[in-house]
């Protein structure tokens, strides 16, 4: 648990360690901005990741000046911790509200981030969401909230839309289908709508199994996967049981024609690449991802890498998030919410490495935001779809 | 409904997951059930023995299952220590101090954790990892088969200790007649010292036999704590058969239920048992009548 003093202490470390140097003249203001992730408790990996991007990304703002229409002044971070709940998130808010922050950049996970939006509207602060898939989350006319990436309902219809593609382009050898999702906001609204979808493209959803963070063991459910014996598994879930899950049908012996995940987990992500290359190898993801095509994605990647950390797509959605807020308060000339928010909704920001283009809000969620399809292949992640940024062909099905 | 051959393999996967589950709450059964000290540090004391065996399998290339004579003694003498350092001292005999303290013990550690090795999941390879035994029509994961005979070799060695040692002998003395085990001449913190050590050294039993199995972060030992205080009560306070043929149960149920209900709702099975036990047999499947 994060108590009121290590909250301070630990943004006083963060500030002074980000306190951008300055050279003569007066010390212009800093603009606080509230970094609040879930860095403890079931989803500490993922959160910790996102405040890692953060941290960059001020880290690169003040070293190139800072707000510059406020004088280059530095932006602070104060950090938050949602301790993996709904509640702490909230109740964070109201912390980071007292110590005036100008705006909020979190929180990762959906049911955090519809709790701490919705405690950030009463003071009208600003919130940038980083990830947070569940469109409920800006469905509500919150005029505070903002989310960058994609929502899970386009997600879902891009993935099924691909899916019809590539097994058209096979001759159709997938006609079943087993999804196997989490059981918060976020992993059972994207199997609600997956199965909704389905259906309608001619694919039978056999089953749907919800199962809880954590999930110690996922024997039971790869025995119903082997009795079902679905042509492709869809998995919905985070990091810790993406990987158990996947490890157990790998032990099972269970070999469907696709793992085709969406928002999966560990699908694309580089660390559960190096750590399980023969599971990993051709599952293929609907998740968030950089533009492969941009030279500053890269730059990114290895300067995460030198760090001994794992590029994420946590590490990326916030860094770009912390960016696009920064942008907008210097359109905004002004550190006040109001101004923020009005700077926020008229964004056009597209110096990012997303493929998204410019920001474009409305009714806070940005327009252009799309996910990408993933596939490891031979110990890496590459994009195969859109062909827009395909780095290789796809692979599908996996066996015939 | 479901294949014999699926029936089978969740049975099977039921008692040995139910054997690991056994091996906790031996530990915990001794700490518990003997000596009445309701535990809340034994979930981060599981975590801080998997540890052990990840950092010895990565930094030392030692084996899981050889790292068993290194992180068995250690575990315990980190229990014989906390209970004589710490828990004793900080206690003053009170047990609802003793619940602080360990309480305080389990947040101390998880956050020391959480401190040096963040909070990333680690996972270690070996050999054996993905290798599975086909028994009759089912598959078993070999570290899962190694685990079951391992926790109960261990529980055996327990029950023995307990029954035919001196040091047995005063544990059953102190559990029951705490002063009079002391007029005896019982050196009455000295046994609360070698219940808690030898209580963590299951945990450090356990964790080998896991680890090869399963994963390591800060919050692991979250997970089984509640597991393990269920077995207990649903075994007998302080019976080490109970806790075993418990653990067992609750594996079997938990797998079952999770078959039948789905995961989520699995873990329902446990806690019907669990309630239906506490009506009418409330001394547990093993415990003598009070």
């Amino acid at each position: 648990m994060t108590s009121r003093r290590q909250f301070i202490e630990h943004s006083t470390v963060a500030a002074s360690a980000l306190a951008f140097p300055l050279i003569g003249g007066a010390q212009p203001k800093t603009v606080k901005i509230g970094v609040l992730h879930p860095v403890t408790g079931a989803l500490a990996y993922s959160g910790q990741q996102c405040r890692e991007g953060a941290l960059m990304a001020i880290e690169d703002i003040n070293k190139s000046g800072g707000i510059k229409s406020l004088g280059g002044a530095p932006i602070e971070a104060l950090l938050a911790d949602a301790q993996s709940t709904p509640q702490a998130g909230a109740a964070e808010i109201e912390k980071l509200n007292e110590a005036g922050v100008s705006a909020v950049v979190g929180a990762f996970a959906s049911a955090i981030c519809l709790a701490t939006t919705q405690a950030a509207a009463k003071y009208n602060l600003p919130h940038v969401v980083d990830v947070g898939v569940a469109d409920q989350i800006v469905e509500r006319g919150l005029k505070n909230t903002f989310r960058f990436g994609p929502g899970y309902k386009k997600c879902a219809e891009i993935a099924v839309a691909n899916l019809h593609v590539l097994n058209t382009a096979a001759g159709k050898p997938a006609r079943s289908v087993m999804i196997i999702h989490e059981e918060s906001l976020f992993g059972t609204g994207t199997a609600n709508l997956l199965s909704r979808e389905l259906p309608g493209y001619g694919y039978d959803v056999k089953e749907v199994i919800k199962h809880a963070n954590p999930t110690r063991d996922f024997n039971n459910i790869v025995l119903r996967m082997k009795q079902i014996n679905p042509d492709i598994v869809i998995p919905a879930n985070y990091y810790n049981e993406y990987a158990l899950l996947v490890r157990t049908m790998q032990q099972q012996k269970v070999t469907p024609k696709a793992i085709y995940s969406v928002l999966g987990g560990a699908a694309s992500s580089y660390k559960f690449v190096k750590e399980f290359p023969d599971a990993a190898n051709g599952i293929i993801d609907c998740n968030h991802w950089f533009n492969p095509k941009d030279k500053r994605s890269l730059e990114l990647k290895k300067r995460v890498e030198a760090k001994g950390l794992f590029f994420s797509y946590e590490l990326f959605m916030t860094y770009t998030s912390m960016r696009l807020l920064a942008d907008a308060i210097d359109r905004a000339k002004s550190t006040d919410r109001a101004a923020i928010i009005d700077a926020l909704s008229k964004s056009t920001f597209s110096d990012h490495i997303m493929p998204y283009g410019p920001t474009q809000f409305v009714n806070g969620q940005n327009m252009g935001a799309q996910p990408l399809m993933t596939q490891v292949v031979k110990g890496d992640i590459k994009v195969i779809i859109p062909r827009d940024y395909r780095e290789v062909e796809p692979i599908f099905p996996l066996k015939a | 409904m479901f294949d014999v051959s699926i029936l089978f393999a969740s049975l099977l996967n039921g008692i040995t997951t139910g054997a690991v589950y056994a091996l906790i709450a031996l530990g915990l059964t001794l700490i518990y059930g003997v000596l009445h000290i309701i535990n809340f540090a034994h979930g981060a004391s599981l975590m801080v023995a998997l540890y052990g065996v990840y950092f010895l399998k990565e930094h030392a290339g030692i084996d899981p299952y050889l790292a068993f004579p290194v992180v068995v003694p250690a575990m315990f003498a980190l229990g014989y220590g906390l209970q004589r350092g710490i828990i004793n001292r900080a206690s003053h005999g009170k047990d609802e101090n003793i619940l602080l303290v360990t309480l305080g013990l389990s947040i101390i550690l998880e956050n020391l954790a959480l401190l040096f090795f963040k909070s990333d999941t680690r996972t270690i390879e070996t050999a054996y990892t993905l290798t599975t035994v086909t028994l009759g029509p089912a598959m078993i994961a070999l570290p899962k088969l190694v685990a079951f005979v391992g926790a109960l070799v261990v529980s055996a060695l327990l029950v023995w200790m307990m029954r035919s040692t001196d040091l047995g002998t005063a544990i059953r003395a102190v559990a029951k007649e705490k002063q009079g085990a002391c007029l005896m001449g019982i050196d009455v913190d000295h046994v609360y010292a070698m219940c808690f050590g030898l209580g963590l050294a299951c945990l450090g039993a356990a964790a080998c036999f896991l680890l090869p199995a399963y994963y390591v972060n800060p919050m692991v030992g979250s997970g089984f704590v509640l597991v393990a205080f269920t077995i207990v009560v649903l075994g007998g306070m302080g019976s080490f058969e109970g806790a075993f043929v418990g653990g067992l149960l609750i594996g079997v149920v938990e797998s079952l239920g999770g078959l039948y209900l789905g995961e989520s709702l699995g873990q329902v099975g446990i806690f019907v048992i669990f309630i239906a036990v506490l009506l009418f047999r409330p001394q547990g499947l093993f415990g003598a009548r009070a």
